[in-house]
C-alpha cells in the first residue's frame, strides 16, 4: 500500500461526517456493506455507485469534521477510496482513519494542481505525489513514522493482532 | 516558564514536564462510548483479540443517542451493549441521559483527570479542570484493552472573557462568538483555556457549554480552572480515593494566542445554516420564519437552560413545534420539582425522555424537508438533524424560547 495510484474525485472545504455519512444510518446498524451505499451522501448523492476500488479524495481544509465516528472513514474505504489527500483534517478523523488502515494526507496545494478525474500516484513513504496528466510532482511531508506503522499493519486492529500490544505501549 | 493548563495536567500524568508537539503514552482515568459508537468500539475489541476490559469500574457505556428505542436495528446494537458490559462487568447507563451529561454527575470526571470517550464532545469534561478528548471505535477498543492512550500535547489557545452578561446573553453566545471569529477549524488541534470573570461568574451549567463547543473550532478540549464551585460540585460524587488535581495555567505560560471577548456588548447570537462558524447576531436575523424549536442536548439541556426557557414561556403558548429534552434523569426530576416542567408543558413544549433527541437526527422530531430548525444544539451541518433538506439554527435556551412563541427568530430582549 505503499504506493498508490487512483483516479480523483474533488470535494471542497469542511466535508463534515455528517456529509460523509448522515448520522442517522449510524444507529441502525454497522453493517458496512449496507454503510457503505450512503458514502458521501450528503455532498455527493450517488457517489457510492460511481466510485471504483483504488480511487482518491482531494479535498479542502477541515476534512471530517464534527463526530467522532469512525463510520466516517470506514464508508470510505469500503466504497474503495484508497486514500484522501486534504488541505486540512479535522483531528478525529484523522486519527481514526489511521486506525482503520485509510491513509490520510496532508497537502496545501495538492487541491489548486489537481482536478477531478486525473489520475495520480502516490509515494506515501517518501511524500511525493505524481500527477499523471501534467507530469507535476507534489511533495508532502509523510505521515509520522508511529502512524505509519500502525497505516502499514492495515490499521490498529491488525497492528495489535501482529504484535500482541499497541505500539504506544 | 510556565505551563498552560493542558501541559500540567498532561506533565502530571507522563511524570515529566512536556511542550507542545511532543507526542506521549499516559493512563486514561476514565472511558466511555455511547450507542453510536460502543458497538464498532465493541467489534473491534474482539476482533483484536482482546479478553479483559483494563479496568471495569472506569470504562462506562451509554445508551444516550436513540433511547428508548425507535428501530429493531438500533435495539440490536443497544443489546450487543448490554450483553458486552454484562460480559466485562462495566457499568451501563440507559435511559439516564446525554453521556457528557451524567458521566461529570456519576463522578466519572475529575480536576487532573484524563479522560476519553468515543465521542466528539467529550471535551465538555474540560468544564471541571479535566483532560478530555474524544476519539474513535477502535482507538476506544485499545484504551477498554490497555487502558492508555497516545497525545500529541497540544498548543494552547486562551480566550479571556471579561465583563458581565447583559440580560439574555449566556456562555453559548460566548462561544457561538468565538467559533464565528475564528472559524471552524480556527483552534485545530489546540487546547482552548478559558479564563477570565465572566468564566467564573458562570455556573457548572454554563460553563459546560464553553467547554462543550471547543471541537467545534476543531479543538482537542476545551478547559477551565476549577474552583469552589467545580468542588461543590463534584463532592458527593466522585470516589474518595481519586487523585484531584486543581491546576490553572501560568500568567507566563505560552499561548499560541490569545483572544478576548467582553460580554457586556455581545449580542445573543446565532449561527445560521450549514455551517457553525456562519454566525450572526440575532438583530441581523429576526423574523426568519421557523417551523421547529429543539431545546435541549449536552449543550443546553442543563436546569439552567431550561429555568431561561420556562422564564420566557410562562403564562405564555408557543407559536411551533417546540421539543424540550432535559440533559439527564437528574436534570428531569430537578426540574420536574422546581415546576419547570409543568410551565413548559402548559405552554405547549413537548417533552421528551432524556437523552440526545433529534440533535444528531436519530429520532424524536426529525424535521420534515425544507423546515427551519431553532436548536440549542451544537451542530448545523447539512443532515445534521436527519433531513438534509432542512435548516439548522443555532442558539441559546433564551433566543430558543423567543423564536418558539413569536415562530420566528426572535430577541429575547425585544420581548418585553
Amino acid at each position: 500500500m505503499m504506493i498508490l495510484r487512483g483516479k480523483v474525485w474533488k470535494f471542497g472545504d469542511d466535508i463534515s461526517t455528517d456529509l460523509i455519512i448522515p448520522g442517522k444510518y449510524k444507529f441502525k446498524t454497522i453493517d458496512l456493506d449496507e454503510l457503505a451505499k450512503h458514502a458521501m451522501e450528503g455532498a455527493d448523492p450517488g457517489f457510492a455507485s460511481k466510485v471504483s476500488k483504488g480511487d482518491i479524495i482531494v479535498a479542502g481544509k477541515n476534512f471530517g469534521c464534527g463526530s467522532s465516528r469512525e463510520q466516517a472513514p470506514l464508508v470510505l474505504k469500503h466504497a474503495g477510496i484508497a486514500a484522501v489527500i486534504a488541505k486540512s483534517f479535522a483531528r478525529i478523523f484523522y486519527r481514526n482513519a489511521i486506525n482503520i488502515g485509510l491513509p490520510v494526507i496532508e497537502s496545501k496545494e495538492a487541491f489548486d494542481k489537481i482536478s477531478e478525474g486525473d489520475v495520480i500516484e502516490v509515494d506515501l513513504q517518501n511524500g511525493l505525489l505524481k500527477v499523471e496528466r501534467t507530469g507535476k510532482v507534489l511533495k508532502f511531508k509523510p505521515i509520522p513514522d508511529f502512524l505509519m506503522a500502525i497505516l502499514s499493519d492495515g490499521g490498529l486492529v491488525e497492528h495489535y493482532k501482529k504484535r500482541g500490544k499497541f505500539i504506544w505501549e | 516558564m510556565g505551563m498552560t493548563l493542558a501541559e500540567k495536567i498532561l506533565s502530571a500524568k507522563a511524570g515529566k514536564s512536556v511542550s507542545p508537539g511532543d507526542i506521549i503514552a499516559v493512563p486514561i482515568d476514565a472511558a466511555m462510548a455511547h450507542d453510536g459508537t460502543a458497538p464498532l468500539m465493541i467489534k473491534s475489541f474482539e476482533s483484536m483479540g482482546a479478553k479483559r476490559v483494563w479496568n471495569p469500574s472506569r470504562a462506562v457505556l451509554v445508551i444516550d443517542h436513540v433511547t428508548p428505542s425507535p428501530n429493531e436495528g438500533s435495539s440490536s446494537l443497544h443489546k450487543m451493549m448490554r450483553d458486552f458490559a454484562k460480559k466485562h462487568g462495566l457499568i451501563l447507563l440507559e435511559n439516564e441521559g446525554i453521556c457528557h451529561q451524567v458521566m461529570p454527575e456519576r463522578g466519572y470526571v475529575w480536576p487532573g483527570a484524563i479522560i476519553v470517550g468515543a465521542d466528539s464532545h467529550t471535551c465538555t469534561y474540560g468544564a471541571f479542570g479535566a483532560f478530555a478528548t474524544g476519539i474513535g471505535s477502535t482507538e476506544m477498543a485499545a484504551v477498554f484493552a490497555s487502558g492508555k492512550l497516545w497525545f500529541k500535547v497540544p498548543e494552547s489557545l486562551k480566550i479571556k472573557v471579561e465583563g458581565s452578561y447583559p440580560e439574555y446573553v449566556s456562555s453559548k453566545d460566548v462561544v457561538l462568538h468565538v467559533i464565528g471569529e475564528i472559524g471552524a477549524d480556527g483552534a485545530t488541534y489546540m487546547a482552548v483555556e478559558y479564563v477570565g470573570e465572566a468564566v467564573k461568574q458562570l455556573s457548572i451549567d454554563g460553563r459546560m457549554v464553553l467547554t462543550n463547543m471547543a471541537v467545534e473550532m476543531g479543538a482537542k478540549t476545551g478547559l477551565i480552572a476549577p474552583d469552589e464551585k467545580t468542588m461543590a460540585f463534584l463532592r458527593g460524587r466522585i470516589p474518595s480515593d481519586v487523585d484531584v488535581k486543581a491546576f490553572e495555567g501560568d500568567n507566563d505560560a505560552h499561548y499560541a494566542d490569545e483572544l478576548h471577548v467582553d460580554v457586556s456588548s455581545l449580542d445573543p447570537q446565532v449561527a445560521l445554516p450549514h455551517s457553525v462558524d456562519n454566525v450572526k447576531s440575532v438583530r441581523e436575523v429576526e423574523g426568519t420564519p421557523i417551523n421547529q424549536v429543539f431545546i435541549g442536548s449536552c449543550t443546553n439541556g442543563r436546569v439552567e437552560d431550561l429555568e431561561v426557557v420556562a422564564r420566557i414561556l410562562r403564562g405564555e403558548k408557543v407559536k411551533v413545534r417546540t421539543i424540550v429534552i432535559p440533559a439527564s434523569r437528574e436534570v428531569y426530576l430537578k426540574a420536574l420539582r422546581i415546576g419547570l416542567i409543568e410551565m413548559l408543558v402548559e405552554a405547549g413544549c413537548v417533552i421528551a425522555p432524556p437523552g440526545c433527541g433529534p440533535c444528531a437526527g436519530g429520532h424524536l422530531g426529525i424535521p420534515s424537508p425544507g423546515d427551519k430548525v431553532l436548536s440549542t444544539t451544537n451542530r448545523n451541518f447539512k443532515g445534521r438533524m436527519g433531513t438534509s433538506d432542512a435548516e439548522i439554527y443555532l442558539a441559546s435556551p433564551a433566543v430558543a424560547a423567543a423564536t418558539a412563541l413569536k415562530g420566528e427568530i426572535t430577541d429575547p430582549r425585544r420581548l418585553k
